[in-house]
C-alpha cells in the first residue's frame, strides 16, 4: 500500500462511511443524534454536511423503528447503515433484529434480503452508566441469518465495515467504545475490505494461544507481553467475526501449541467463548494438552463504573489463567 | 397551554398553592440548582461519573411532586427528577451516593414510595402502569406519578404503556417533561405533531399542555389529575413544556447543535425567578431569607457529600449481592475467585 495514514478506530470507521457513501449513493446513515451532532461519539461527524439530511438522518428515539425501518428501506432499494447508540439498547430492537431482519431472506424464500448494517458501540472500561457497556454479542449469535463482526484495530475497522455495508445479508458491526480514540494504526487508503470468517493471528508464540475479539484482544496482547517476561510465549488470535466463524483458522492456531485460553467481556456463562471451546474440543480433541480456560466477566448484572474492574476480565486474570494452562 | 404564574411573578386569579407550600417549593428549587452545581463540579474533579442536570426544569419536576402525598402516592422517575425524589423522601445522602458511585448507599430506603432511577429511556412506563394497576386492585387509594421525556415518548414502551393504562383505567399521572431536546435531537425531529398531550385522546384519557416553567400551573394541573385518579377516573397525560437550560449531561456540549440565542431566550423564562418574584410580592420571601436558605442548602450538601465520602467503598463482594436472593453455587465460586483476585498481592 502506498498510502497508509495512521488513523484511530473512530476515524477509520468514519472514513469507511465517507468512502462508501461517495461510492454508492444508495448508502444512508440513520440513528439518534447521528446528523447534526455527529453521534454521541462523533463517529459520523461531517457526514450530514457532506451528504445532506436525506442520507444522514437524525431519527426519533426508537431503536425498534430504526432497525425495522432499515429493513423496509433495504427492501425498497436503499442500503441503510443504522446506528444504535449503544449495543445495550439493541434490546429495544431485538425483535426487529433477530426474528425480522435476520430471517427475512429465509421467510421470503430468497425474494427479499436485508442489506442492512447495524453499528453499535459496546464494552466496558469507560466508567459509563448502566446498559451502555453491556457486551451482549452472544445473544445475537442465536439469530441465524445475521452476521456479527467485531474489529479491534483501525485497519480492520475500515475493512470489515466496507465488507459489512456491501454484504447482501444483515450485519451487526460492533465497535469497541473504549478503544475508539486510544488505538491508532495504519489504514490502507482506498478500497480495503476484509473478508468475513478470516481470523487474524496478531501475535505469535509457541506455548499457548489466547483467543479473543474486539477490545479483549488488546487485553490479551498486554497479557502476552507480561507472560513473555516470565518466559511464556503466547500467541493471540483475533477472531474478527463471530458469525461466520473461522473454524479452520481457530483450529490451526490451537493445534500449534495444544493449549488455549478464551477471553471475552461478556459474562462467562453462555458467552461466545463456550461455543469456541466446544468447537475446539470437537475438531481438535487429539491435539489438546490442557483443558481450555475462559477468562470473562462474572455472571452478574453490569455493576456501576466504580466497580467494573471486579467484573471485567483483566490482564492479571488472563496471565493467571494462561500460566495455569501452560503449566498443566 | 395552561399558565398561571407570569414571568413578572403575578398570578392569574388566586394561587392554587398555599404560601407555605410556595416557600417549600422555592427552597427545593434552590436546592436543585445547588445540587446541579455541586455535582457538575465533582464530575469535573473526577469524583462523579456522568451527571445530567435539572437546570431549567425545576418547576415541572417540583410543581408536580408537590401535588403528591409521599405517604400514599408513588413516584416512578426517569433520570432527571431527583428533586422530586428528595421531596418524596429520598435522603440527600442517598442521592449523592447515586452519583458518587456508591450504589449500596444509593438505594431507596424501605418505606419510601419511589422506584429507582431509570436509564433505559421509557422502560419505566410499563412498570408505572403495573404499579398503578396493583394499587387499584388492592384498593390502596394512592396514585402513581411517572416521569419521562419527550424523547421517551417516541419509544414503543410509551405507546404500549399508555394504551394499557387507558384500558385498565389505572390511577396514573403521566408527566411528560418536554424540555425540547433528547441529547441533540430537537422536539420537532421527535414528532411531527404540534403537541404531545393530544396523544392522550387516542388512548381514551385526557391530556393537557402546561407551561412547564410555571410552578403553579404544573401544580394545579397535577392536583386535578391526582384527584381524577383517586376518584377512579383513570390516567391523565400532562405535557410540561419546559427547556433544558444546561447540557444533556456532563459529556455533552450543546453548542455543537443549538443556538445560544435560544438559551438566552429561555433564560428569560427561568422557572425559579418567577416564583421568587411571586413569593417576595406576597411577603413570604426576602433577600435575607434567600441568603439564609442558600447557607442551609450549602451545609446540607456539604454534609451529604462528606457522609458519602466517609462510607467504605463497596468492594468485589458488592457485585454479587442482590443478584439473586440466594447466590447459586456457581456464582458463589465466582465470588470467591473475585475476592481472591481483588486481594492486594
Ligand atoms: C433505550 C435508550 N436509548 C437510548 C439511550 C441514550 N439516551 C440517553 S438520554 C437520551 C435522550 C432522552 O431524551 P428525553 O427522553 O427527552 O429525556 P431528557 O434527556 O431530555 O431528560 C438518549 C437517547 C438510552 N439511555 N436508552
Ligand atoms: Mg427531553
Amino acid at each position: 500500500m502506498i498510502n497508509q495514514p495512521e488513523l484511530s478506530i473512530l476515524e477509520a470507521i468514519r472514513s469507511a462511511l465517507m468512502d462508501e457513501m461517495s461510492r454508492d449513493e444508495r448508502v444512508m446513515v440513520l440513528g439518534m443524534d447521528v446528523g447534526q451532532l455527529g453521534g454521541v461519539f462523533r463517529v459520523t461527524r461531517g457526514l450530514m454536511e457532506r451528504f445532506g439530511p436525506e442520507r444522514v438522518v437524525d431519527t426519533p428515539l426508537a431503536e425498534g423503528a430504526i432497525v425495522g425501518a432499515s429493513l423496509g428501506l433495504a427492501i425498497g432499494g436503499m442500503v441503510p447503515v443504522a446506528e444504535v447508540q449503544f449495543l445495550g439498547f439493541t434490546h429495544q430492537a431485538f425483535h426487529q433484529i433477530g426474528p425480522q431482519l435476520a430471517r427475512y431472506r429465509f421467510r421470503s424464500r430468497g425474494r427479499f434480503s436485508a442489506q442492512v448494517t447495524i453499528r453499535a458501540p459496546f464494552g466496558g472500561g469507560t466508567r459509563t452508566p448502566e446498559f451502555h457497556p453491556d457486551a451482549i454479542e452472544a445473544q445475537f449469535v442465536q439469530a441465524p441469518g445475521l452476521k456479527i463482526v467485531c474489529p479491534a484495530f483501525p485497519d480492520d475497522a475500515k475493512g470489515l465495515l466496507l465488507e459489512a455495508i456491501r454484504d447482501p445479508d444483515p450485519v451487526l458491526y460492533l465497535e469497541p467504545q473504549r478503544l475508539y480514540r486510544s488505538i491508532r494504526g495504519p489504514v490502507p487508503a482506498g478500497d480495503h475490505t476484509v473478508p468475513f470468517g478470516s481470523s487474524r493471528l496478531v501475535r505469535e508464540g509457541k506455548d499457548v494461544v489466547l483467543i479473543a475479539w474486539s477490545a479483549a484482544v488488546h487485553l490479551c496482547l498486554a497479557a502476552a507481553d507480561q507472560l513473555a517476561e516470565e518466559g511464556v510465549a503466547a500467541s493471540v488470535l483475533d477472531l474478527r467475526t463471530l458469525v461466520p466463524l473461522d473454524v479452520a483458522g481457530l483450529i490451526a492456531a490451537v493445534v500449534e501449541s495444544g493449549k488455549a485460553v478464551v477471553v471475552h467481556e461478556a459474562p462467562v456463562t453462555g458467552g461466545f467463548g463456550a461455543e469456541i471451546v466446544a468447537t475446539i474440543q470437537q475438531e481438535a480433541f487429539g491435539s489438546l494438552d490442557a483443558p481450555i480456560r475462559r477468562v470473562a466477566s462474572r455472571d452478574t448484572p453490569y455493576p456501576p463504573g466504580s466497580l467494573e474492574d471486579y467484573f471485567l476480565p483483566s490482564v492479571r486474570r488472563i496471565v493467571a489463567a494462561t500460566r495455569a494452562t501452560v503449566e498443566y | 397551554m395552561i399558565e398561571l404564574l407570569g414571568i413578572d411573578g403575578k398570578v392569574r386569579g388566586s394561587s392554587p398553592m398555599s404560601l407555605d407550600k410556595v416557600v417549600d417549593a422555592l427552597r427545593l428549587m434552590l436546592l436543585s440548582r445547588a445540587v446541579d452545581d455541586r455535582l457538575i463540579k465533582l464530575q469535573r474533579m473526577g469524583r462523579v461519573g456522568v451527571y445530567g442536570p435539572v437546570h431549567g426544569q425545576e418547576a415541572a419536576v417540583i410543581g408536580s411532586a408537590m401535588a403528591l402525598d409521599p405517604q400514599r402516592d408513588w413516584i416512578v422517575p426517569a433520570s432527571r427528577e431527583h428533586p422530586a425524589m428528595l421531596r418524596h423522601g429520598l435522603p440527600l445522602k442517598n442521592m449523592f451516593a447515586t452519583y458518587m458511585g456508591n450504589f449500596d448507599a444509593a438505594a431507596v430506603p424501605d418505606g419510601v414510595r419511589l422506584l429507582p432511577r431509570q436509564q433505559s429511556i421509557g422502560a419505566q412506563l410499563p412498570h408505572a402502569v403495573g404499579l398503578a394497576w396493583a394499587l387499584k386492585l388492592r384498593r390502596a387509594g394512592g396514585v402513581v406519578a411517572v416521569y419521562f421525556g419527550e424523547g421517551a415518548s417516541s419509544e414503543g414502551d410509551f405507546h404500549e404503556a399508555s394504551n394499557l393504562a387507558g384500558v385498565m383505567r389505572v390511577p396514573l399521572v403521566m408527566l411528560l417533561i418536554n424540555n425540547h431536546y433528547a441529547i441533540s435531537t430537537p422536539v420537532h425531529r421527535q414528532t411531527a405533531a404540534a403537541e404531545l398531550a393530544a396523544r392522550a385522546e387516542g388512548y381514551g384519557f385526557p391530556g393537557f399542555v402546561v407551561d412547564g416553567n410555571d410552578l403553579l400551573a404544573v401544580y394545579a394541573t397535577t392536583v386535578d389529575a391526582v384527584n381524577r385518579a383517586i376518584a377512579g377516573d383513570g390516567p391523565t397525560l400532562i405535557e410540561c413544556r419546559t427547556y433544558r437550560m444546561g447540557f444533556h449531561n456532563t459529556s455533552d456540549n450543546p453548542k455543537e447543535y443549538r443556538d445560544t440565542a435560544e438559551v438566552d431566550e429561555a433564560e428569560q423564562r427561568d422557572p425559579i425567578e418567577r416564583v421568587r418574584r411571586f413569593a417576595i410580592r406576597e411577603g413570604v420571601w426576602s433577600a435575607d431569607q434567600e441568603a439564609a436558605a442558600l447557607n442551609e442548602i450549602r451545609s446540607a450538601i456539604d454534609t451529604a457529600q462528606r457522609q458519602v465520602e466517609e462510607l467504605p467503598r463497596p468492594g468485589a463482594a458488592a457485585i454479587f449481592e442482590h443478584v439473586y436472593e440466594t447466590l447459586p453455587p456457581r456464582l458463589q465460586q465466582q465470588r470467591a475467585e473475585a475476592l481472591d483476585d481483588a486481594r492486594p498481592s
